[in-house]
């Protein structure tokens, strides 16, 4: 469905998007990774059709994105990161308004808005203002509207966040359907658990590169432990370094963060005995899987990009 | 493939996404686009007329007829090219929402120029029903106005969206209307001939488009040759509006693609 080879995005002297490799099957969730700025969006941009590669080759549906634009975006459906739905139309008329730009006929419209209603459970508002709509339901209806034209890829740029937890699992579920019914999914986050829920497969970004690409299940196995073994000690948080070197050789790797260490090991209730044995006393121990996470922060580091 | 052959043009896609919005607001319009000029013919056609009589061996009132109806159009292709479409860039990103579809930027400026053209011929055709009963126009060429304020429609709307379209503060606007607006619509041959200004300002009507509309109108409505020959007038008013649409579907490319 897409491909890329030695994608390039550069504005000016910047480049957001430094040759990535890329490969998206039918009927595939495909996740983009990373922190801020790691080049997800634009990225999708030039999936999206609206943003020129520099250089490298795309292929998205078969066609060149420059060239036949208007008719990759005839079978896509966008979920953009910004609201865009038209606040003095209401929850019917943005579904039937947009499904007018794809050419369907009025009525042919109206079947689809009503249907599509139904599936993201806004049917009961249909005839309101989009106005009064909660943050979750907004989502939801643009999410229906990125599928007016029955499309054969959905790009969806952060889906969930700043949805409340109840937001996001209702639509987690509704995209998991859209997934089942063969639809392709392709979706930017910085949320460990979205990727996991969603993706079957995914690439981490960070600079503008893809610095891994798996499953969400072999990129723990590779670049992370079975557990994680989280310790948290009394005395304050200068000494977490100390402790640090002490555990040096319980796990597989230590990290020292400013209100506990992180020991990555395979097995956790082993490491805590060995750490007792060592005489340490943490305050706190706590086993538990790997998570997506610990992937993410250990390719992408721990400082704060804005 | 969903977009089947012979299905809705995308241009008319975006003019059907104006006459929606329009349906659910156009109460808020009719002051403006119907009665205000209607007011403003009776109070200085009819008020002003009175002192002055008769201006190029017309009645004053039918000497402003054509004046008011072309600045009427001129006004609201002006205003509503502005913060409608800063607006659809800028909060609603309506303009973003349709890039992802079949919709191109000429498809946005078409559509938006045909509600337009919508828009004032509904004013231009009410405030002609009003003005056959006040005697105001005197030749059956007064058909061809709607055509006209169609043209000054696309002749000034185009280059007020592209302009819309390359700023980021609607501040500007006011600078639109301080130094362009309301200048032609005083002194670009609407209330008085231009003969009247010095030879400067005379060209700064020439060089607006309302000018050339109105000497199309008035000399539709008064059945007489305007000052220029009329393929003069018209290829004018057409080289603003090919230029004007160039221009604006550029500057929603380069908005909306990088």
């Amino acid at each position: 469905m897409i491909f890329a080879r030695g994608l390039v995005k550069r504005f000016g002297d910047f480049t957001a998007v430094d040759g990535i490799d890329l490969e998206v099957a039918p009927g595939e969730a495909f996740g983009f990774l990373g922190p801020n700025g790691a080049g997800k969006s634009s990225t999708m941009r030039m999936i999206g059709c609206v943003s020129v590669p520099t250089a490298g080759e795309l292929r998205i549906l078969g066609m060149d994105p420059v060239r036949d634009g208007t008719r990759i975006r005839a079978r896509l459906g966008v979920c953009p990161q910004l609201d865009n739905l038209d606040p003095d139309l209401t929850v019917r008329e943005n579904l039937t308004t947009y499904a007018r730009y794809f050419g369907l006929s009025r009525a042919e419209s109206r079947r689809r808005a009503d249907e599509l209603l139904e599936f993201v459970q806004l049917s009961d508002r249909a005839g309101g203002k989009v106005e009064p709509l909660s943050g979750g339901m907004k989502r939801r209806l643009t999410i229906a509207r990125a599928m007016v034209n029955e499309p054969d890829v959905v790009l969806l740029d952060e889906p969930t966040t700043g949805l409340d937890p109840q937001a996001r699992h209702l639509l987690w579920e509704r995209l998991f359907r859209l997934k089942q019914r063969g639809t392709t999914l392709v979706l930017t986050t910085h949320y460990m658990d979205e990727a996991e829920q969603l993706c079957d497969r995914l690439v981490v970004m960070d600079g503008g590169r893809i610095v891994a690409e798996g499953s969400p299940r072999a990129l723990i196995e590779t670049y992370s432990t079975p557990e994680v073994l989280e310790l948290r000690f009394p005395d304050g948080l200068d000494a977490n370094p100390q402790y640090a070197a002490r555990l040096e050789g319980v796990g597989k790797r230590v990290d020292p963060l400013p209100d506990r260490v992180l020991v990555y090991v395979e097995d956790g209730d082993v490491a805590l005995a060995e750490v007792h044995r060592r005489g340490l006393t943490p305050s706190s121990a706590l086993v538990r899987r790997s998570t997506l996470e610990d992937v993410f922060l250990h390719l992408t580091g721990r400082t704060l990009v804005d | 493939m969903v977009v089947a052959r012979g299905s809705l043009h995308p241009t008319l896609a975006v003019l059907g996404r104006h006459l929606t919005l329009y349906r659910r607001l156009w109460q808020a319009s009719v002051f403006s686009s119907f009665v205000l000029p209607v007011l403003f013919l009776l109070s200085i056609g009819i008020g002003v007329g009175g002192y002055v009589g008769t201006v190029q061996g017309v009645d004053y009132l039918s000497w402003i007829v054509p004046g008011v109806l072309a600045s009427t159009a001129f006004q609201l292709a002006m205003g509503e090219s502005t913060y409608s479409v800063l607006g659809d860039f800028k909060w609603v990103r309506a303009y973003h929402a349709m890039r992802a579809t079949p919709v191109q930027p000429v498809d946005m400026v078409r559509g938006h120029l045909l509600y337009l053209i919508f828009r004032v011929e509904a004013s231009v055709l009410a405030f002609l029903l009003v003005v056959v009963f006040f005697g105001g126009l005197h030749s059956p060429w007064a058909l061809v106005t709607p055509l006209v304020c169609a043209l000054l429609t696309a002749a000034t709307a185009a280059p007020v969206m592209a302009f819309a379209a390359r700023i980021d503060h609607d501040s500007y606007f006011a600078m639109l209307f301080r130094f362009v607006l309301i200048p032609s619509t005083l002194f670009a041959g609407v209330f008085f001939p231009v003969e009247q200004l010095t030879f400067g300002l005379r060209l700064l009507a020439y060089a607006s488009p309302l000018w050339h509309a109105v000497e199309l109108c008035r000399a539709a409505t008064l059945g007489r040759s305007p000052a220029w020959p009329v393929p003069v007038h018209v290829g004018y008013l057409l080289l603003w509006a090919a230029l004007g649409l160039f221009l604006a579907v550029r500057s929603f490319r380069r908005r909306l693609e990088d």
